[in-house]
């Protein structure tokens, strides 16, 4: 498993023959294709993802390839395709309930969180409910207070499922398919503003672990910890850094259930400070839950205080330039673990 | 020709006996079995809180009669009654209220979270709605896997009035899944009278908006229950799609057994729902259709008693699960 920034959105220069660069949409168009040729009792429903392919392009070619049994669209109900998925599990099928904007798994809160996570459990293990909903977070291009939130930690609050988030195209085919091969409830949580981002994906069948953190650039002064879209800005910091002499070490979290604590507490290890970069909101958020973990298992080892640099709290605005003021950027990133740098406990 | 009609109608009266009986046998289970429930949770010793099926026997005994062992149930917080009716073991059950270990989700469900594999029992439920939608899908994972399985939703007035029916109904109706949609109308829903917050008190009317048959039945009638359920289930088996069954019925007791649901409902009410007891009904048209005697019902209420005394007996004497297995089962893993 590569430990190097595999993801650029620069990257199809360096690519070569047997680099093949492909997007973060057909990643994961890819890894579902492969499981759903692999085990049959995989389905897929959700809103526009039949013949249009996706509003990202998530989807695109499997209900040609499949048909329309097998790939649904659904109407405008989130609650029935979460609900209905629920029920399709537990009589022995494995639904890909694509919600596509995380706002919306909102409206089928009830279906995740009261019945497909808790059935496993409640039913002293009788029921599994193999259930992967797939939704995408984040803001692009002033997408408003309805289609931006990033509700990863909602989810990852909740006992028995698992929440995967994905950074870049080769992390999204090999968590797809570990999502996949996974008979408990995943909540698969990509980035609108990723789909179009390419990297390096390899044609071979690969799986990425759950629960392995991914060191994505190697530092010796400060440990960002960060997921989604915002590793990406985190490496353009770093590289800002780098040139002012600091040393970042980036984090890339990829699953926050399961967490690997050990990745962190190794690199706070190594460099004594703690930076996490989250484009959901600080409160209540993984940010908070990593600085949590690093106080309590390590806070001999930090040299200075943790810093959270996440979206600042208020509803998502569409005005282009408070949005982008309210989100992590690389200028925010590179000030705050600056400003860190000069802070000692 | 004549010998042969009378042979014919023999055989018939036969077979209707065995139908008789064994709805007979079915409800007066569930009748007992509650009674029970009531006796021990109001002994103290019963954990949590239990909502009695009591009066709406017929129900859920009509509509699983039709079903096959590997058809599905997906039922609500009023739950014992259908999981019984599927075939949940009573002692199974009956430990599940207790919260012990023998329980059929090992003590860990309880009342609301009754779950059974073997027999398709896809859970009772703290939320009605939701079983809704579950019963929806176990019906599209019988289409995709194209087997002739059907699923049945148990929800009452309240859960009517929730969005997940309106979800659940346009999209089965949709992709005509095998589903059928069983509203127990009792007229509240918890405390609440049902024509207090719908207009149209007529649920069984609402189908023709999905498209699909909608069909009001007496449900403290268990042959029309079984009747009605019967041609529902045989259609979504051979692929006509999902059918609502509206079945008028009434719970004796109040919303959970702590609740001694007189103060929404008349006395008067109450009594006469208790006059229209679908176990009477049963027993006294079948006896005067001479269908069966006396003697048969007097001999499956012994029978029952001891199911009953034995269930109890078995979960009362159950212990409870070792609290260091409180974290088992977050997650299902290969190795189980």
């Amino acid at each position: 498993m590569p430990q190097k920034n595999i993801n650029s959105t620069s990257s199809t220069a360096s690519s070569t023959a047997d680099q093949r660069v492909i997007t973060y949409a057909q990643a994961g168009v890819e890894g579902v294709r492969e499981e759903m040729l692999r085990n049959p009792d995989i389905f897929y429903i959700g809103q526009g993802i039949g013949p249009r392919g996706g509003n990202f392009q998530q989807s695109r070619g499997l209900w040609q390839e499949f048909g329309q049994a097998r790939v649904r669209d659904t109407p405008i109900a989130e609650r029935a395709q979460a609900g209905f998925g629920v029920g399709a599990a537990l009589a022995g099928s494995h639904p890909i309930v694509d919600i596509v904007f995380m706002d919306f798994t909102l409206e089928a809160m009830g279906e995740i969180v009261q019945q497909a996570s808790t059935i496993h459990y409640i039913s002293n293990g009788r029921f599994k409910v193999p259930l992967m909903v797939r939704a995408a977070g984040g803001g692009i291009r002033s997408t408003g207070p309805h289609h931006s939130h990033t509700f990863w930690s909602f989810f990852a609050h909740i006992p028995g499922l698992k929440v995967v988030v994905p950074s870049t195209p080769y992390d999204v085919k090999g968590l797809i398919k570990t999502a996949l091969r996974d008979e408990n409830p995943i909540m698969f949580l990509e980035h609108k503003g990723l789909y179009g981002t390419k990297g390096h994906v390899p044609e071979e069948e690969y799986l990425i672990p759950f629960g392995e953190a991914n060191v994505i650039r190697s530092g010796e002064d400060v440990t960002v910890v960060t997921l989604g879209k915002m590793v990406q800005r985190s490496l353009d910091a770093a590289e800002e850094l780098q040139r002012n002499g600091i040393s970042a070490e980036v984090i890339d979290l990829r699953t926050l259930v399961p967490l690997d604590k050990e990745a962190i507490l190794k690199s706070i290890t190594k460099t004594g400070r703690l930076v996490v970069v989250d484009e959901a909101y600080a409160s209540c958020g993984i940010s908070a839950e990593v600085a949590a973990i690093v106080a309590f298992e390590a806070i001999d080892q930090l040299d200075a205080p943790v810093v959270r640099i996440c979206t600042l709290p208020t509803p998502h605005s569409f005005s282009p330039s408070t949005d982008s003021y309210l989100v992590p950027s690389v200028v925010r990133i590179v000030a705050e673990v600056s400003d860190l740098m000069k802070k000692k406990i | 020709m004549k010998r042969s009609s009378t042979a014919k109608n023999g055989s018939k009266l036969k077979q209707d006996k065995k139908i008789v009986l064994a709805l007979y046998r079915k409800m007066v289970l569930i009748r007992e079995f509650e009674m029970k429930a009531k006796e021990i949770f109001h002994s103290g010793k019963m954990p949590g809180f239990i909502h009695i099926y009591v009066g709406e026997e017929a129900v859920a005994a009509g509509v699983c009669a039709q079903l096959h062992q590997d058809d599905y149930v997906a039922s609500t917080h009023r739950g014992h009654g259908h999981a019984l009716a599927k075939g949940v073991a009573p002692r199974d059950a009956m430990a599940e209220l207790m919260g012990v270990v023998t329980g059929c989700s090992g003590g860990r469900g309880g009342t609301m979270h009754l779950y059974d594999p073997e027999v398709g029992f896809l859970g009772s439920n703290g939320v009605v709605p939701p079983g809704i939608l579950i019963a929806a899908g176990a019906g599209l994972s019988a289409q995709l896997r194209g087997t002739s399985q059907v699923a049945v939703a148990f929800f009452g007035d309240g859960g009517s009035n929730n969005g997940a029916f309106h979800e659940g109904l346009n999209l089965a109706a949709a992709w005509d899944l095998p589903v059928v949609f069983v509203c127990e109308n009792n007229f509240y829903a918890t405390e609440m009278p049902f024509s207090e917050t719908t207009k149209n008190t007529n649920v069984a009317s609402r189908a023709k908006a999905y498209g699909i048959p909608g069909i009001q039945v007496d449900g403290n009638d268990v042959m029309a229950v079984y009747e009605k359920a019967g041609e529902a289930i045989q259609r979504a088996r051979e692929g006509g799609g999902p059918t609502l069954i509206e079945c008028v019925t009434y719970r004796w007791f109040g919303h959970h057994a702590g609740d001694p649901g007189v103060s929404y409902r008349t006395k008067e009410e109450v009594a006469e729902w208790k006059e229209r007891d679908p176990i009477g009904k049963l027993r006294n048209d079948s006896i005067a259709a001479r269908l069966a005697t006396e003697t048969d019902f007097q001999r499956i209420d012994e029978e029952i008693k001891d199911v009953i005394e034995e269930s109890a007996d078995f979960a009362l004497a159950s212990p409870l699960e070792a609290d260091s297995t409180a974290l088992d089962h977050v997650f299902y893993s290969p190795a189980e």
